[in-house]
């Protein structure tokens, strides 16, 4: 295998599908970069080079380089996919759905529903979440809770290159609405990714170590901080259970409780905010479903309920750290 | 625009279906006999008729929530239509839609839409898909002077444009966005607007089924020939409120009795048609009488429809899951 970034494997893993089927399209603010400018068409790629190469192979029909017009063209990509194409629509930052949610949630989640079962909508929306680059509280945002809320959509946040690339070929395949998630500050990641098209299924979590003592969910970035706290905490002889959920709807519930009852105790680590979060969701499924083999309250580890601040100082304040989750293990085992 | 005998009388027939389902709704909604919110386009027919008539299979369309009428003139199934407002398991969406969500996919119609200027950009979105396929479909996006207003409309018109897009775009101008008049709310023309984005605009008298035909035919002729997008604005009006129930206290009195009397699209109709001796008095009478009864008869028959289950309320929210 060859070790590949996050962004080379997602930029892989469309490359590949859009060369697989025809009715794959990607559109976006600057997902060339370059249309119709005097310069290089493919000048971006995306502005963080995610798109980089696929208006050069593929041409202007299939990326789009659209105006900023998040709202009109969420509900294009809405539209295209319901009457026959499977669009991959950049929203660059997650932030702005503030702008465009309609697309997403009024009409492609409920486009099969409201139709009686008649619809498909093929679609795939890529997004950036995530603190962490002083990008401050508009464009580092992590609101995956929100399309989690919503019937009709699925919600995918990969944490490593290997996972991005299956669970982005598996997206493009999917006949459902998928918001995918990948971090900002995890394109220079790098892993072993496979050259070949692979799919990862949604629904299925992937446990990355197996522990007696606590259990870990953790999403998205912050899988790693779980994988280095369980790490250190196994230095003192706690072990833990690692879980990633790779997908948040659907969501591995299984997995997730299994692993609870084996080891009687949670953790979720989770960049968002506590209120209404996923964390609250994963807790409150345990809670309710796995009460009686808990040893101990659930612990959470989320950003505060504050916007994402700018100063370094603030928005290091603003991170869980690896620091947070050993002492929220620690808790539990108190 | 010459039309022949069988034309006319589709036509006149569409215009009375509509006008008798709306009739027939509206009766039934204030009985009680039709749960949540429905939107009559009674007064409206020509747009209906005069549009989907030059219209044709391949080609798709985002609608209102206003679309009863256009439901019937794309040839939906009348029983399926009617059992879908009444919420009955044999409705069209299988009562999951109603009237504000009314789809048939198979015959393209994207849905009627409860969100106000989201037509605009499906229709965009169903341009792109109409290019791809090549086989010379359109997209058409209704809204009304309510949605003319609403920001996505105008990033429609301006992906449309740069995209020249097989998209034609109408905005179905009634008077009043809900209570709100139109000669209050909208800033500059229509035609103007469309101009701003670099696409032809058109001003449609709405009360002649002839005129509206004649400009849709200019409009989705230019788009399929792959000319662009182009704007219809339709001036027309409602006999009755926003919604049933509507008091309409913001209109002038007298107001729709004078529209009924002087601005029925199916009157001036009849008087052009009967004027230049094209078709009779009786037969047009004929088939006001057919088409009421056969609405009255879809309506007894949505009335004993089956109704949806529990079984039916988790289906259909993923394709898979």
């Amino acid at each position: 295998m060859t070790k590949k970034t996050y962004r080379a494997a997602i930029n892989e893993a469309m490359a590949g599908e859009m060369r697989r089927d025809s009715s794959v399209i990607v559109m976006g603010e600057d997902v060339s970069g370059g249309t119709g400018s005097p310069g290089e068409d493919d000048a971006w790629g995306g502005p963080l080079g995610v798109t980089k190469g696929l208006h050069t192979e593929f041409g202007p029909t299939r990326v789009l380089d659209t105006p900023i017009s998040e709202g009109g063209f969420m509900g294009a990509a809405a539209g295209a996919a319901i009457t026959g194409l499977r669009p991959i629509v950049d929203l660059m930052f997650v932030d702005f759905l503030g702008v465009c949610l309609d697309g997403i949630f009024n009409q492609a989640a409920k486009f099969r529903y409201m139709f009686g079962g008649k619809a498909e909508t093929p679609l795939v929306v890529r997004t950036m979440y995530g603190a962490g680059l002083r990008a401050a509280s508009q464009h580092s945002q992590t609101l995956y809770s929100i399309f989690t809320h919503v019937p009709g959509v699925k919600v995918v946040v990969p944490s490593n290159p290997y996972d991005a690339k299956g669970l982005m070929i598996q997206a493009i395949r999917d006949n459902d609405p998928v918001v995918f998630f990948e971090h900002k500050a995890m394109y220079d990641d790098e892993g072993e990714v496979p050259d070949e098209a692979y799919t990862i299924p949604f629904g299925e979590a992937n446990v990355l170590s197996e522990g007696e003592d606590v259990t870990i969910v953790a999403i998205g970035k912050m899988v790693h901080l779980a994988s280095a706290a369980a790490d250190n905490l196994a230095k003192d002889g706690i072990s833990c259970t690692v879980i990633d959920p790779r997908t948040l709807s659907p969501l591995d519930e299984e997995t997730i409780l299994e692993e609870v009852e084996a080891t009687g105790r949670l953790v979720v680590v989770d960049e968002s905010h506590p209120r209404c979060s996923v964390a609250a969701d994963i807790s409150s499924i345990v809670g309710e479903k796995a009460f009686k083999s808990l040893k101990a309250g659930v612990q959470k580890v989320t950003a505060p309920h504050c916007p994402v601040p700018f100063a370094s100082e603030l928005e290091d304040l603003y991170m869980p750290t690896v620091e947070d989750v050993e002492a929220a293990v620690r808790r539990t085992m108190a | 625009m010459q039309l022949n005998r069988t034309e006319l009388l589709h036509a006149y027939r569409t215009m009375a279906a509509c006008r008798h389902f709306e009739e027939s709704v509206y009766v039934n909604f204030s009985d009680g006999k039709i749960p949540g919110f429905v939107h009559l386009s009674a007064g409206q027919e020509a747009t209906a008729a005069g549009v989907y008539m030059a219209l044709e299979e391949r080609d798709w369309i985002a609608t209102t929530h206003r679309a009863h009428g256009q439901c019937i003139a794309r040839g939906m199934d009348l029983q399926e239509t009617m059992d879908e407002i009444y919420g009955a398991a044999t409705g069209v969406c299988g009562g999951k839609g109603g009237s504000m969500h009314i789809a048939d996919l198979d015959k393209g119609m994207l849905g009627a839409n409860g969100i106000i200027g989201a037509t605009g950009p499906l229709a965009v979105g169903a341009g792109l898909s109409a290019r791809a396929k090549g086989e010379g479909g359109i997209a058409v996006a209704f809204f009304g002077d309510g949605g003319s207003n609403a920001g996505m409309i105008f990033e429609a018109y301006n992906m449309a444009n740069i995209w020249n897009l097989p998209v034609v775009f109408i905005c179905e101008d009634n008077g009043y966005a809900e209570a709100t008049s139109s000669s209050y709310s909208v800033a500059g023309t229509q035609v103007a607007r469309a101009k701003g984005f670099g696409m032809p605009g058109v001003e449609v008298d709405g009360f002649d089924f002839f005129a509206v035909l004649d400009a849709a035919k200019e409009v989705v002729e230019r788009a399929r020939r792959g000319d662009g997008p182009s704007l219809m604005h339709i001036k027309t009006a409602r006999f009755y409120g926003h919604f049933v129930g509507d008091a309409q206290t913001y209109r002038a009195e007298g107001e729709v009795e004078k529209l009924r009397a002087e601005k029925d699209c199916l009157k001036l109709f009849r008087e052009k048609v009967v004027g230049a001796a094209l078709l009779s008095d009786e037969e047009l009478d004929t088939i006001f009488e057919e088409e009421r009864q056969r609405i009255e008869n879809t309506t007894l028959a949505s009335q004993a429809a089956p109704r949806a289950t529990k079984a039916d309320l988790m289906t259909d929210v993923y394709s898979s899951y």
